[in-house]
């Protein structure tokens, strides 16, 4: 080990630290919604509100409350995210006829890091 | 059997190249066989093999060596022009110009374990970054850096220790014009 080694050894180490310390932050709570395939908006689960997204039928509200999410209501025929309720962490519900869906990705768990 | 009127006449670097990345493709074959929890995590043990030609016969040397490595061991395993094989042609690609450029760095501060640690987060980059785009676009790549830099780290940590254990074993490289 020259002394460059070590300086490459030791910013790699800096770098690592600071991607973990990221990891652990970005995945307490995250609600990602999209629309028509696209990032509409990415939340935290920690602060309650009401999302309002506009899709081709009209406007789907997304409410995230007390740490959950849920899709509140939403101009589809059939309902099918509204009665899905609120969405477990990992789940996602898709209104399908409006183009948007709401992702929890709370547990950071998907098909990428089962 | 008519005898073949075509005879191609190997020279010496042709050897020398065929049997370096013999030994590649056995360290490929051998690493194949060992069970890793996470896919598209493992030692690369034959980057040992890579480094050490690029320190004795220089950096063309070790292109062909790895290029051989690349595919013949794709063939071997099966995965030739299979994603895999994409992959490993990225960071294979990806390291080989990384350590272009880390060669000329002055080598009384810069071993192999810099170049190794160097090569690995180059391959390791090129690899997201393929399956950023073009596997697995509008997923979170992100997410996997923490865990896919910190196993290059490791491998590259590990295979720099190894090549300098090894280029201190092995006689010095022959003084003639080998490049």
């Amino acid at each position: 080990m020259r002394p460059g080694d070590w300086l490459i050894a030791g910013a790699g180490v800096v770098l690592l630290a600071a991607l973990w310390l990221r990891q652990v932050d970005s995945l307490e709570g995250q609600v990602v919604i999209r629309q028509d395939g696209q990032v509409f908006q990415t939340a935290s689960l920690r602060l309650n509100r009401i999302i309002e997204v506009a899709g081709p039928l009209g406007i789907s509200r997304i409410e995230i409350q007390a740490g959950r999410v849920r899709v509140a209501a939403d101009p589809s025929p059939r309902q099918l995210c509204v009665r899905q309720g609120w969405i477990p962490s990992g789940g996602a519900a898709v209104c399908l006829p409006n183009r948007v869906s709401v992702e929890n990705a709370a547990a950071g768990y998907d098909t990428l890091n089962y | 059997m008519t005898p073949s009127t075509i005879e191609l006449i190997p020279s010496q670097e042709d050897r020398r190249i065929a049997g370096l990345a013999a030994a590649a493709i056995g360290l490929t074959l051998a690493e194949a066989a060992i069970p890793l929890p996470i896919p598209g995590i493992k030692p690369g043990l034959a980057n040992i093999v890579t480094l050490l030609v690029l320190y004795r016969y220089g950096w063309r040397t070790a292109a062909w060596v790895a290029g051989l490595r690349i595919v013949a061991g794709a063939l071997a395993l099966g995965q030739f022009l299979t994603p895999t094989f994409v992959l490993s042609l990225a960071g294979g690609v990806m390291s080989l110009a990384m350590l272009a450029v880390a060669m000329h760095l002055p080598a009384r501060w810069f071993g192999p374990v810099g170049l190794s640690l160097l090569a690995a987060f180059a391959h390791i980059g090129a690899q997201l970054w393929l399956v950023d785009v073009w596997l697995l676009p509008g997923a979170s790549i992100l997410g996997l850096l923490p865990l896919f830099l910190s196993a290059a780290w490791l491998t590259g940590l590990g295979n720099g220790l190894a090549t300098t254990y090894l280029l201190g074993k092995l006689s010095p490289p022959p003084t003639e014009s080998s490049t």
